[in-house]
């Protein structure tokens, strides 16, 4: 009946979103915000620990959502490790291109790698009412690097 | 499709009258199942609505032409017909607003902070949907009233024992209750939660929102002292909702928003008010939408508000025996007075990722928390629930549809 929904529901968005990976609390993190979708109800909170030289040493969720937000989530803490925080930023704002287009022209090519990750999610460009739930996740890592510890809103 | 609900009520022959119901989309044919967060329009209403708009429109209780004194006609016969529907005393006692939340936050304002004293409290219970809580809140904060919650039972049915301790103290102003709840649709015992509160010396007001459009209401049986529906639930249009009020409360309080119309007369130095109902209907009232909803209100009582309800108890009682049996669901609410309304939820899918699918199959359900946040913490279903709500035109086939569509799903998220 559904067949033609594997392109939104790709296998790895549903292994992210039944196991989603870093999902623990972070005791060492550094900044941390918290994120809500109050149209759905979805909510996630966020940790990161940043280095000494400003690097994201580690990322890690925890939340309750729908399948998309929650392996959104997965991906983005898989993603962003290792990166600088600008350059989470910047993923970040290609992702939102992703999901609202379901492609990326303006993709740097020096990212083309880390996009293939998150290129799974692109299928939510054509659900319009469910965009928000793949970028909650990136909207609550620019609200923990700000790290003004308010909630992070869809809306 | 099944059509043979109830004897004498011929769902097909409805369903004709609603064009969106012929629609198609993605390829699907409509399973419209949000009857509850908004109902589809028949002709009778859109066509009521278009004539007026080419033929008899112009601004009511103001020019002396002939047009004016039409479309004046056309408005009050449409508060002629909310009376007969409530069974008001009088026309007079029914107020226009544009919808329900307005219909309650005028009476948190012209009632609540007119004529409540600070220390008085106002009781609501757990299913309120957010139009009769958020009203409360602002004048608790503003106004120095309380605000108590009234427990339900874990089937989902109002706590009446627990209402009779919070009306105890005598410092209850208001009762405000939904007469059938919009997630679990339990529907309340109107009366007896009216006696309760008159005689602690409370005001009571019902949320009709869903109740009105189920079943028959008799404000006077009950023994209101506030009711209010939505034009839009009932088949009618948006932007426009109806607020029964005493008389006797209709002349104490004050207006809720000033402006033409609600004045008998304006100088800089002071304005008098113009007598109710026309006190709270400040600015061009909604008029094309009292039309539609006097059309709307002709057709329900043409086909008959018993056999409406008849219909839907079958299509309860359907649901009922059917959703069940579906593996992994878990339907909300066991009221056994309930209406067309279910809530539910699958094992292995988030109501989100549920309605995509659904309406990959045609079916229209609302997902999420269906602006009863507190409610679903209390059912302990917080990341929320899908819910499916039947109109006057839905149909046995249609839930079987749901059902298998739901097995469907939970296949698809094994």
């Amino acid at each position: 009946m559904f067949d033609d929904l594997r392109d939104l529901y790709q296998e790895v968005i549903l292994d992210h979103g039944r196991k989603p990976r870093n999902f623990r609390r972070l005791e060492n993190g550094t900044h941390h915000a918290r994120g809500d979708n109050p149209l759905c109800g979805d909510k996630m909170e966020l940790w990161l620990a940043l280095d000494e030289d400003g690097t994201i040493a580690d990322a890690a969720f925890q939340g309750r959502g729908c399948a998309i937000s929650m392996a959104s989530a997965s991906l983005m803490t898989e993603t962003v490790k290792g990166k600088s925080p600008a350059l989470a930023r910047a993923l970040g704002e290609q992702f939102r291109e992703l999901a609202m287009t379901g492609t990326c022209p303006h993709c740097q090519a020096a990212l083309e790698e880390e996009m293939e990750r998150l290129t799974p999610l692109s299928g939510v460009h054509e659900f319009p009412s469910r965009v928000k739930c793949a970028t909650l996740a990136w909207h609550t890592l620019n609200n923990a690097l700000d790290n003004q510890g308010k909630e992070a809103s869809s809306e | 499709m099944d059509g043979a609900v109830t004897p004498g009520f011929d769902v097909e022959r409805i369903r004709a009258d609603f064009p969106i119901l012929a629609t198609e989309h993605r390829g699907k044919k409509l399973v419209f199942l949000d009857s509850g967060a908004s109902a589809q329009k028949p002709t009778q209403v859109i066509g009521a609505m278009v004539r007026t708009m080419e033929s008899a429109y112009a601004n009511v209780h103001r020019g002396a032409y002939h047009l004016s004194e039409t479309a004046t006609a056309a408005y009050e016969a449409a508060r002629v017909a909310c009376a007969r529907f409530l069974n008001a005393p009088r026309p007079e006692d029914i107020i226009f607003t544009s919808n329900s939340t307005m219909a309650m936050n005028l009476v948190a304002h012209s009632f609540g902070r007119g004529l409540m004293k600070p220390g008085q409290a106002v009781v609501i219970s757990e299913m309120e949907h957010h139009a009769n809580l958020v009203p409360w809140q602002m004048l608790r904060d503003g106004h120095g009233t309380q605000l108590r919650v009234c427990r339900i039972t874990d089937a989902g049915e109002l706590d009446l024992n627990h209402l009779a301790e919070l009306l105890a103290d005598g410092k209850v102003g208001l009762v405000a209750i939904t007469h059938m709840s919009n997630v679990l649709g339990s529907v309340t015992p109107a009366t007896q939660i009216a006696r309760m509160a008159h005689e602690a010396g409370a005001r009571v007001l019902f949320d009709g929102s869903q109740a009105a459009v189920h079943r028959r209401v008799d404000v006077q049986a009950i023994d209101a002292d506030f009711y209010c529906f939505t034009g839009h639930k009932l088949y009618g249009p948006t932007g426009i909702g109806v607020l029964y009020a005493k008389a006797e409360l209709q002349r104490a309080m004050p207006p809720f928003l000033g402006g033409g119309d609600m004045i008998a007369s304006v100088t800089y130095e002071k304005t008098t008010w113009a007598e109710p109902p026309a006190k709270f209907e400040a600015g061009t009232p909604p008029i094309i939408e009292a039309v539609g909803l006097h059309a709307a209100i002709d057709y329900v009582e043409a086909i008959g508000m018993p056999a409406i309800e008849a219909h839907e108890r079958a299509l309860v009682d359907h649901a009922m025996a059917t959703l069940p049996h579906v593996e992994g669901l878990t339907i909300y609410g066991k009221a056994q007075d309930r209406g067309g309304v279910f809530a539910f939820a699958l094992d292995n899918a988030h109501a989100h990722d549920l309605s995509t699918l659904l309406d990959r199959a045609g079916i229209a359900v609302r997902a999420g928390r269906h602006c009863a946040e507190p409610l679903h913490e209390r059912l302990g279903a917080g990341s929320g629930t899908c819910r499916a709500s039947f109109g006057l035109y839905t149909t046995k086939a249609e839930i079987d549809y749901l059902a298998e569509a739901l097995a469907s799903a939970r296949r698809f998220f094994a």
